[in-house]
């Protein structure tokens, strides 16, 4: 078992950054976006890029939480997540620019479920997707519109997103649980 | 740089709550006796996000989609029967219903051999009403499908009690330590039996008041000797009420009142009755709860079941959305 520090508090700060600008330019503004955390640091993700986006333009951006549990493909593992949390969107997103916010994108599965769970609640004119960390190993034909950082990993290793909200810090981790190369590496 | 910092102090992090760590290990839901704390809260946790997507315009999301849910119901039932139907709907599960007296079982089949037939038609959930306590424990012995109590004689009402405690914790935000007072028909009472395992495990304290012929015999002795700290046995309404936070009633179960247990049912109303007046000794904002269907101007005056301080519709509303969180649970759940 090794771990490496990838993002410190000031890279996650500078890729949020980067991203709320790249948020707006690519909309003309914010006017019609809405932002979905995706449970559960996703939200905490998706507040801070509305607080950037408040500084840049001077609108408070809408932000929402969404989860996805009702909509998983893999409903017979469940009993190692029971947990649904409950989903809150405070505006009709029909007609609006939906940001997506999470923090690792891996497969691409959840990212489908989420589609799935968001035109469940209207008829948005977009769905784009940002994302802390791409780790590669998609499953589904979705890619991201907003990278924080592309790190190629193994399957064996795992990425780990600590949020200050949520885990009491900033920063990203990669733990490398397989016997052998990683850590012959290190 | 410094304006995330600043800003993102603004989220306030009680909006993150730890995720229920329960870990979900039942197959059946038969009674509320081998739940813990946790795996409630789950069950309530749950409810609450169902209630969400039941706000919505359109009710329906599609986590039970291919699974086959039969209610299979020996007594009759409205609400139980409609809430449970629909919330398998609003999760896309396929359903079957079947009314015993309109079904094989008047032609002399054997419960048994309706579970066996139903198993064989390949239902992965059966939601069933029988009027003998203990049915649904036989039931689990014969199927490989999940079962779901939905009332079994006076024994238990599972869904029922959940469904309680749901708007209990909605509307007073907690369940610890608050005095509900349950009355009437104790004795004839799955919904009362229930609860009592639910409520004290919540950590509330129950208070059961009935006259002492529709309590259950041997009750006394029983909380007796298994020292039960928080349940207490009233025969008047009066100090029952005093104080209460929740005042749950009973229906009177006519059809079972044919052997005397009652001098007469003007007495009964004259000394059990919820009165607006009688209501005034519990808490200024007491829940008035009632597991319907209700007897209107026997356990309850009409003015009082319709007051401001009743939330009965409101049971049958939650009962839809705890019945989901109970579905998605036993259809995700292990052994399958």
């Amino acid at each position: 078992m090794s771990e490496r520090t990838l993002m410190s508090t000031e890279d996650m700060q500078r890729a949020l950054v980067r991203i709320a600008h790249e948020i707006v330019e690519r909309n003309r503004g914010a006017k019609a976006v809405v932002l979905v955390g995706m449970q559960t640091r996703g939200v905490p993700l998706a507040r801070r890029l509305a607080a950037t986006i408040q500084g840049l333009e001077g609108i408070s951006v809408p932000v929402g939480s969404l989860d996805i549990s009702l909509y998983r493909d893999d409903l017979s593992s469940l009993s190692l997540k029971p947990a649904v949390h409950r989903t809150d969107v405070p505006v009709d997103i029909t007609d609006k620019q939906v940001i997506l916010v999470d923090d690792v994108f891996y497969t691409g599965r959840s990212i489908r479920a989420a589609m799935d769970a968001l035109i469940d609640l209207g008829r948005p004119q977009s769905i784009q997707l940002a994302v802390l960390v791409d780790r590669g190993h998609r499953e589904l034909p979705i890619r991201a519109d907003y990278v924080g950082k592309n790190i190629p990993t193994s399957k064996n290793e795992e990425i780990k997103v600590d949020i200050k909200e949520v885990d009491g810090e900033d920063r990203v981790i990669i733990v490398s649980s397989h016997k052998g190369v990683a850590d012959e590496n290190n | 740089m410094r304006t995330i910092e600043s800003r993102s102090g603004i989220a306030a992090p009680d909006t993150f709550p730890p995720s229920s760590t329960a870990v979900w290990q039942h197959s059946h839901i038969l009674d509320l006796d081998d739940f813990t704390r946790e795996e409630i809260n789950l069950v309530l946790e749950i409810a609450d996000a169902m209630a969400e997507v039941l706000t919505r315009e359109v009710k329906k999301v599609p986590t039970l989609r291919g699974k086959t849910v039969v209610t299979l119901f020996y007594e009759p039932s409205t609400r139980t029967r409609a809430s449970f139907e629909l919330a398998a709907k609003n999760l896309s599960a396929d359903t079957v219903s079947i009314d015993a007296s309109k079904s094989s079982v008047v032609k002399g089949e054997s419960l048994i051999d309706s579970l066996r037939t139903i198993q064989a038609l390949g239902a992965d959930i059966i939601v069933m009403r029988h009027s003998q306590s203990g049915a649904p424990y036989l039931a689990v012995q014969e199927v490989n499908s999940s079962v779901i109590n939905a009332g079994d004689g006076w024994h238990a009402h599972p869904s029922q009690a959940l469904l309680d405690l749901y708007t209990i914790r909605h509307h007073l935000g907690r369940t610890d330590n608050l005095k509900i007072a349950i009355i009437g028909d104790i004795m004839h009472s799955r919904v009362a039996r229930s609860n009592i395992w639910g409520m004290t495990t919540m950590g509330a304290n129950v208070v059961l008041c009935s006259p002492a012929t529709l309590l259950p015999r041997g009750l006394n002795s029983f909380i007796e000797n298994c020292q039960l700290q928080n349940i207490s046995i009233e025969n008047k309404i009066e100090p029952a009420l005093e104080n209460a936070d929740v005042v749950m009633l009973l229906r009177l179960q006519m059809e079972r009142q044919q052997s005397g247990l009652l001098p007469s049912l003007r007495e009964y109303i004259q000394q059990y009755q919820l009165t607006t007046e009688r209501l005034s000794l519990a808490k200024p904002k007491a829940l008035v709860m009632h597991p319907g269907p209700i007897n209107e101007g026997i356990e309850v005056s009409l003015e009082v079941a319709h007051g401001a301080q009743s939330v009965i519709e409101e049971q049958v509303s939650n009962g839809v959305a705890i019945r989901m969180a109970l579905l998605y649970l036993i259809a995700g759940g292990k052994n399958k």
